[in-house]
């Protein structure tokens, strides 16, 4: 299967990356080669089999939703590439219309 | 010989006899690292002053003759995903190139409080993703055996580090054979531990229901003294079960009379390099010496097992890695830029090829119209590889396999060819879709270069492999080998 260059971009756009032309032809055809490995899946038969998202068997833990102090707060905000001092800083999302 | 050539039960004697200091101790493996990185390029963070502070004031407290931990004093370096307050941790990624976390990974906190010496923070491929270390942002690590070849991925800088005697000990992490594979092309040891059984808190997530973090040195019985003090529940790791963490170091002095160990023949099929399969057979015909019983056994699910792993694995990536958007931490390119311009801007230039690679499998395979052919019969299969194991442990202590199909390849050699990198992860991406337990032991060289052989064994069964492990070492001098620099 040869993924179309419109499908290789409909997945960038997925993935929230900017591809050059170049970034296009090249992963366009890697892809293709990958899924086309994939195909050896369709071999294998799988009715009535549940899947397996993880293997702990544990079910979910709970906890109680306490506030606790991190002490860390500053910290991780001053990771962030624009912040004041309480705020992580982001480009505007609303026009003025 | 430097004190750094030292394994960590010996420099663990010579602290407490007093024979040398953790400072000394401490110097010979910076000294080293600088005489060597220059070359081997396994170190992205070098952390001097912090490690030489740390070697003084456990000096301190060994001369007032305070009772310490085994690991207090001894330089340790760390795979650089893995989070240390106040020291750079970039998971070799150019979007995280000045990520200075204002916290611990949990096995970080652990080594701590037991007193290690961190000296630094080891080379990997990209947010570990690789198999051969070549996709760091920072360059590739070099294998210490043969510098035109590749360490193996993604922990090569830390098994390049313990080959190259820069530090007692690594911590790396295992998705599908990151600690295995790279220990085999170097000459290590290296633990891949059961999923859940060492915290995963802290850590810089590649493929959550799979990452592991486990052990490197250079030698069986070192490791199982460190799984000893990373092991156990924590509470910020859901995952992680409340299962007892046993006297490892106790467990392997048992000998291997009449344990079973389980030869699967999909790990024996043509396209396995000559020379690995018959370090690998001498190595069975060791553990038979042993006393351990050798049957033949099958895991028909190998072969698809490796596409699975390939839908997963960059599933989950897809979704881990969407958090680097250039809003919260690192990379960020804003100029002129709404919202949606920051995002692609800052992926596009802060994400290197293999990482978005794996982001746009990821996201294809989990898109609508492709979900259920692609991701939900992965995780059917995945059910079916477990189940393979589970069974083939049912009969068998061990299962015992080659770690990868040829020792290290050169450098460049699958750098455009994708599909062929990820078969490289052939023989270790089936335990890891399982959550298993594997070790990867030397087991001999091929044209020069060391193999090692892999010993997989059930959940929570780390005592039996690490048993047969040391039981092999202390019979075998290849973990002994190294190379000249």
């Amino acid at each position: 299967m040869k993924l179309s260059q419109q499908e290789v971009e409909h997945i960038a756009s997925l993935a929230r990356l900017k591809l050059s032309q170049e970034e296009k032809e090249k992963y366009g055809e890697q892809l293709s080669a990958i899924l086309d490995y994939m195909e050896k899946l369709q071999e294998v038969a799988t009715d009535n089999i549940e899947p397996t998202s993880q293997v702990t068997g544990l079910a979910n833990i709970m906890r109680e939703d306490e506030i606790k102090e991190s002490g860390i707060a500053a910290g991780l905000l001053g990771c962030s590439p624009e912040n004041d001092s309480e705020m992580i800083k982001i480009p505007k999302i609303f026009t003025d219309k | 010989m430097g004190l750094n050539e030292l394994t960590l039960l010996e420099a663990f004697r010579g602290l407490r006899e007093k024979e040398f200091s953790s400072q000394e101790l401490t110097a010979d493996c910076l000294k080293r690292i600088k005489e060597t990185n220059g070359k081997l390029n396994s170190f992205i963070t070098i952390s001097e002053e912090e490690a030489m502070a740390k070697a003084k004031e456990v000096d301190k407290k060994i001369s007032q003759n305070e009772e310490l931990s085994p690991l207090a004093g001894i330089p340790v370096s760390i795979k650089d995903l893995l989070c240390t307050q106040g020291i750079k941790t970039t998971a070799a990624s150019k979007i995280l190139e000045n990520y200075v976390p204002p916290f611990d990974a949990t096995v970080v906190e652990r080594l701590k409080a037991n007193e290690a010496v961190i000296v630094g923070k080891t080379n990997l491929d990209e947010f570990a993703m690789g198999s051969s270390t070549e996709n760091s942002a920072f360059g590739t690590t070099k294998n210490p055996w043969d510098v035109s070849r590749v360490p193996g991925g993604t922990s090569g800088g830390s098994t390049a580090s313990i080959a190259a005697d820069q530090s007692i000990y690594s911590i790396g992490t295992d998705t599908g054979g990151s600690i295995r594979q790279p220990a085999s092309f170097c000459g290590v040891t290296g633990l891949k531990v059961t999923y859940g059984r060492v915290s995963r808190y802290g850590v810089v997530a590649d493929a959550s229901s799979l990452d592991t973090i486990g052990p490197i040195g250079k030698n069986v019985a070192d490791i199982a003294v460190v799984l000893q003090y990373i092991a156990g529940r924590d509470d910020k790791d859901s995952t992680t079960p409340e299962v007892a963490v046993e006297d490892y170091s106790e467990e392997i002095a048992k000998e291997i009379k009449g344990l079973k160990i389980g030869l699967p023949k999909e790990y024996f099929v043509e396209g396995i390099d000559q020379d690995t399969r018959e370090v690998i057979l001498k190595a069975v015909k060791k553990f038979e010496e042993l006393g351990a019983e050798i049957i033949d056994i099958s895991l028909p699910l190998t072969d698809p097992a490796l596409a699975a792993y390939y839908i997963i694995q960059p599933a989950e990536v897809s979704s881990n890695l969407a958090r680097y958007d250039g809003i919260r931490y690192g990379f960020s390119k804003r100029a002129d830029s709404d919202l949606l311009n920051v995002y692609l801007n800052s992926r596009s230039q802060g994400f290197g090829p293999e990482a978005k690679r794996r982001i746009m499998i990821g996201s294809y395979v989990l898109s609508a119209g492709y979900y259920d052919a692609y991701y939900k019969k992965a995780m059917k299969v995945r059910t079916l590889v477990k189940n393979d194991f589970d069974k083939a442990l049912e009969k068998v202590d061990i299962i015992l396999t080659p770690v990868a199909p040829t020792p290290a390849f050169k450098i460049g050699e699958n750098i455009d060819n994708p599909l062929q990198m990820y078969l490289a992860d052939v023989f270790t991406v089936p335990a890891s879709l399982a959550g298993i337990c594997g070790l990867s032991v030397p087991a001999g060289f091929a044209a020069g270069l060391p193999v090692g052989v892999q010993l997989l064994g059930g959940r929570f069964a780390e005592k039996i492999i690490l048993r047969a492990g040391h039981q092999y070492q202390l019979a075998t001098d290849w973990h002994k080998q190294k190379p000249k620099i």
